[in-house]
């Protein structure tokens, strides 16, 4: 059979979302169904003096109503817990329900439960709340520096951590004796993730068998079924089943547990009838964890020669009003080790507060740290570039880690297993034209009409977070191996039980390409069954890149077994020793007689049968693995972005994007495109339009898509996509993750394209987003109009 | 008091008395079971609630129900020919344009109605076209490819 693996066949989940059939979770009824609505502080900081529900418990339609203190009088553990720890993390209660104070807009403090969601919405209305407003601190630096409110008794000052990586005198010995020092501030701008189908749920408590089958918007079913057990719904974990339907997009704001699966399962516990909860838009953008929102001081030391000699990085890292479920590892672990970038740096120190803020809680989003690493470091190479009078092209070169110098030791904990960054970087210049670009700039430069600008990034990210026992030496408290059950059915077909939860990305079409590969079955035979912990015995869903390069392992070490028990019913089928067996084109044969051969589903059949079988073997073909990687994975890339600024209006308008990614071997080359489009739709996005946007006050002033500027059609251009390929030494498959790639990369190149276009002006940077008005303002204020 | 309504739904005639403030979107998802449909935003920004009346794209989050009385709605449900996919349907899918496809029934639609007036739009038409309509996951480079493939075939 021709290879399967590497090819761009069409998605077999395709079919039903074409045509209305996929359903999500709102899309789902049972009989007796309820709806809940919650009601949610309107202030960012507050202390709870009265909720008066009486006047919502008589509105018609209105089953119940609950507060914090139902929740107690039920005995219901109702807390949110955190999933990963650093050392002296303060870690402040979250309650599901807030009992005394309201920390962000959006805290939920009651919820309504009617028969229809009209008259839980009409109800919500009429819960009364007695609020004692509080002042709020909603930016992270401001937020720590002691004059700002208290928000958790727990952390004073607002800091729930004070973390450093790398050799602070070492940084310090580079800085005194460097040539050449760049300095820079930044601001990370803060996302708000934007799946487009909102959070939802659906829980249905049965009292009779005293079990819970929540069906929710989510990324790793088996991880929010754990978290609810431990902390939130006081059940034991096997008398809950969760069950991600289709899942309209996630982008991490899916991953983490939120108090809302929590409130809804409760009220259908204390109700034993069917509760539906989905947020509106508003809801969504006041209470999904958000990305980035960081305060950067970072300064690069340089020889004469424009080599890096230490990069030091001091961060004041958002947290939120409450630890939400994987945020102290986004600016520490997925930040301050990333920051060696594609360079050979002898010297890096980073060090990076968190900080509460009266805000909705920050966490993972598309590329969750890595991001925010990327854009230090490339800002500074393209400042650096400009200082030495090196360029972009070859102060990256200059400092590339050479191919020959791998696996590659950073001074930041990672160890790289594999790259080869100067031909990527080649072939995006090659793409772009990049000689005749910089003389297009040039005769540009002599006008003053509209200027063009090149940005480069030379990125690198960390990606299928592994192995278990260091990421638990670091804080995690989950495992980061993935699962994967394959089941050969007696007909020969067979179905694989995978902890990947697809939300997206399409793994019933990649697994099964992996599967049928390997056991040279047609694709239509395999089946790929995921999201659904009463199917899947364990898993750990789908983020940070890890499904094809640690979910996708895992399928293939299963198929492994599969055939290798498979050989031993050849064998004996064959008269033969099953070392003598070999497969391939659907049939067993025995070495060196090729004619001596059973077919596949002939071993299949009597593996079940077990009528004709060896005697020291169990009847059935299934095989589990617990693949857990021996490392990250480390993708990399140049991008090269071409913007022309118009310095009438402080307009941008993409002109070119070129993205040069090597995510190593390939399973399905649509697939990875589309991934690599998405992730630059939305660093595109940050660079250039996006921003959550909170008063000093706490309001969310980008609570809606007409306040938030979430990238159009129009906005966006044709991507050109390259490859080079340098596979994963380490995974089966020799892939690497791509999904947040685009989303890593791009920023940087965005903005050192607009800064690159106002080099005329001598401005050094401007904060994302890099809205007109704010470049317009840079230019005014250069005096060099 | 109920509003008696009479519409058609993918070629079916619909009676129903419904509450005034009733949104289209309601009707279609929770009355008639056609969830095809998707919610994303109440401010009539995402699209994906985007059905066709009478042929014109419509939002129907922030139309209510009452106001298609009278009128032929067309929802993806309702796109296809029995089992013959629709050309943008199958352009989505020859062209990878969808991911998780949540935005996907409001995009074919909005899409169907820019084909409808402009059978054969450039890329920028295309983009123009669809900016009422957004996707997170494609980046929209493959949803021009697909509207294109689909205007292709439907004008060959």
């Amino acid at each position: 059979m021709a290879r399967i693996l590497g090819t761009s066949i069409k998605r077999r989940e395709d079919p039903a979302l074409i045509t209305g059939r996929g359903k999500y979770t709102d899309d789902l009824k049972l009989q007796g169904m309820l709806h809940a609505v919650i009601v949610r502080s309107p202030h960012a900081h507050a202390t709870i003096k009265k909720i008066d529900t009486a006047a919502a418990k008589a509105a018609p339609g209105v089953v119940a109503v609950y507060t914090a203190a139902d929740v107690a009088k039920a005995g219901t553990p109702g807390m949110i817990p955190v999933g990963w720890l650093l050392p002296n993390l303060k870690i402040p209660p979250h309650p599901m329900l807030a009992s005394e104070k309201v920390r962000y807009v959006g805290d939920g403090v009651a919820v309504v439960v009617a028969e229809d969601r009209y008259q839980a919405r009409d109800a919500a209305d009429l819960v009364l709340v007695d609020y004692e407003p509080l002042t709020a601190a909603t930016d992270p630096k401001k937020a720590v520096d002691g004059t700002a409110a208290q928000i958790h008794a727990e952390a004073e000052n607002n800091i729930a951590f004070d973390w450093e990586i790398g050799d602070a005198a070492a940084v310090t010995a580079a800085f005194a004796s460097a040539a050449k020092t760049i300095e820079l501030d930044l601001r990370n701008n803060r996302l708000i993730p934007h799946a487009i189908e909102p959070r939802a749920v659906l829980a249905d408590f049965n009292s009779a068998k005293g079990d819970i089958t929540i069906w929710m918007t989510t990324q790793n079913p088996h991880v929010h079924r754990l978290l609810m057990c431990m902390a939130s719904i006081g059940l034991p974990e096997h008398k809950v089943r969760v069950i991600a339907p289709e899942v309209g997009g996630g982008f991490g704001s899916k991953i983490h547990h939120y108090p809302d699966e929590t409130i809804t399962a409760f009220c259908s516990m204390q109700l034993d009838r069917p509760v539906e909860w989905a947020a509106t838009r508003t809801e969504t953008n006041l209470t999904d964890a958000h990305g980035r929102d960081h305060v950067t001081k970072a300064e690069l030391a340089l020889d004469a020669n424009g080599k890096i000699t230490g990069l030091r990085v001091n961060t004041y890292a958002a947290m939120g009003s409450y630890l939400s479920t994987f945020a102290p590892a986004v600016p520490t672990y997925l930040y301050g080790t990333l920051l060696s970038g594609q360079y050979t740096i002898p010297a890096i120190h980073c060090r990076v507060i968190g900080a509460f803020t009266n805000t909705s809680p920050v966490d993972a989003y598309r590329g969750a740290g890595r991001p925010e690493a990327t854009f230090v470091v490339e800002r500074l190479l393209h400042l650096a570039g400009e200082a030495t009078g090196l360029g972009q092209a070859e102060i990256r070169r200059r400092n590339f880690i050479p191919a020959d110098a791998f696996p590659f030791q950073t001074q930041v904990a990672l160890a790289y297993d594999s790259g080869n960054y100067a031909p990527a970087l080649d072939r995006a210049l090659e793409m772009v034209g990049y000689d005749q670009l910089r003389r297009d700039q040039e005769i540009r430069r002599k006008g003053k009409g509209k200027q063009i600008g090149i940005g480069f990034s030379s990125f690198i990210e960390a990606c299928g977070l592994a192995p278990s026992a260091v990421v638990g030496s670091l804080g995690a408290q989950a495992g980061q191996w993935e699962s994967a059950e394959v089941r050969v059915n007696p007909t020969g077909s067979v179905s694989v039980y995978t902890g990947s939860s697809s939300h997206g990305q399409g793994h019933e079409t990649t697994f099964s390409q992996i599967v049928a590969e390997k056991l040279d079955l047609d694709v239509s035979q395999v089946d790929v069954i995921h999201g659904d912990t009463g199917s899947v015995q364990f898993g750990m869903g789908t983020y940070g890149s890890r499904s094809a390069a640690v979910g996708g392992s895992a399928i293939w070490k299963s198929v492994d077994k599969i055939i290798e028990k498979a050989k031993k019913i050849a064998a004996h089928l064959l008269e033969a020793a099953a070392e003598d067996i070999e497969f391939g084109g659907g049939k067993f044969t025995v070495k060196g007689a090729p004619d001596r051969g059973v077919a596949w589903g002939d071993v299949v059949l009597q593996a079940y049968l077990a009528h004709n079988y060896p005697a020291d073997l169990e009847p059935g073909l299934t095989a589990t693995t617990f693949y857990d990687p021996a490392n990250f994975t480390y993708p990399f890339g140049t991008h090269i972005c071409v913007v022309e600024v118009d310095p009438e209006t402080g307009t941008t308008k993409l002109l070119r994007y070129i993205a040069v990614d090597d995510v190593g071997n390939v399973i399905n080359p649509m697939i990875v495109d589309g991934q690599v489009h998405g992730g630059l739709a939305q660093g595109i996005g940050q660079a250039l339009w996006e921003g959550a946007v909170y008063d000093d006050g706490g309001q969310l002033l980008t609570g809606s898509l007409m306040d938030y500027a979430l990238p159009k059609i129009h906005n966006h251009i044709p991507f050109e996509l390259d490859r080079t390929v340098t596979p994963c030494p380490h995974n089966p498959l020799g892939v690497k993750g791509v999904g947040e790639a685009g989303a890593i990369a791009s920023p940087p190149a965005v903005v050192n394209a607009v800064m690159d276009a106002l080099q005329p002006w001598g401005i050094r940077h401007i904060d994302m987003p890099l809205a007109a008005e704010k470049v317009w303002r840079a230019i005014a204020a250069s005096g060099r109009v | 008091m109920g509003q008696k309504i009479k519409l058609e739904v993918n070629g079916k005639t619909v009676e129903r008395e419904v509450e005034a403030r009733l949104l289209l979107v309601h009707l279609l998802r929770e009355e008639l079971g056609l969830t095809g449909t998707n919610v994303g935003c109440e401010t009539s920004l995402c699209g994906a609630c985007t059905v066709l009346i009478d042929g014109e794209a419509v939002k129907s989050c922030t139309q209510l129900a009452v106001q298609a009385h009278g009128r032929k709605v067309t929802t993806i449900e309702g796109l296809a020919n029995g089992t013959e996919l629709h050309p943008l349907q199958q352009g989505f899918w020859e062209k990878h344009g969808l991911q998780c496809g949540y935005c996907t029934p409001g995009m074919i639609l909005s899409a169907a109605y820019l084909l409808s007036h402009n059978p054969k739009p450039t890329d920028q038409e295309i983009r123009e076209g669809l900016k009422g309509n957004l996707c997170r996951c494609t980046g929209y480079h493959n949803i021009v490819e697909a509207v294109r493939w689909a205007a292709d075939q439907m004008s060959s």
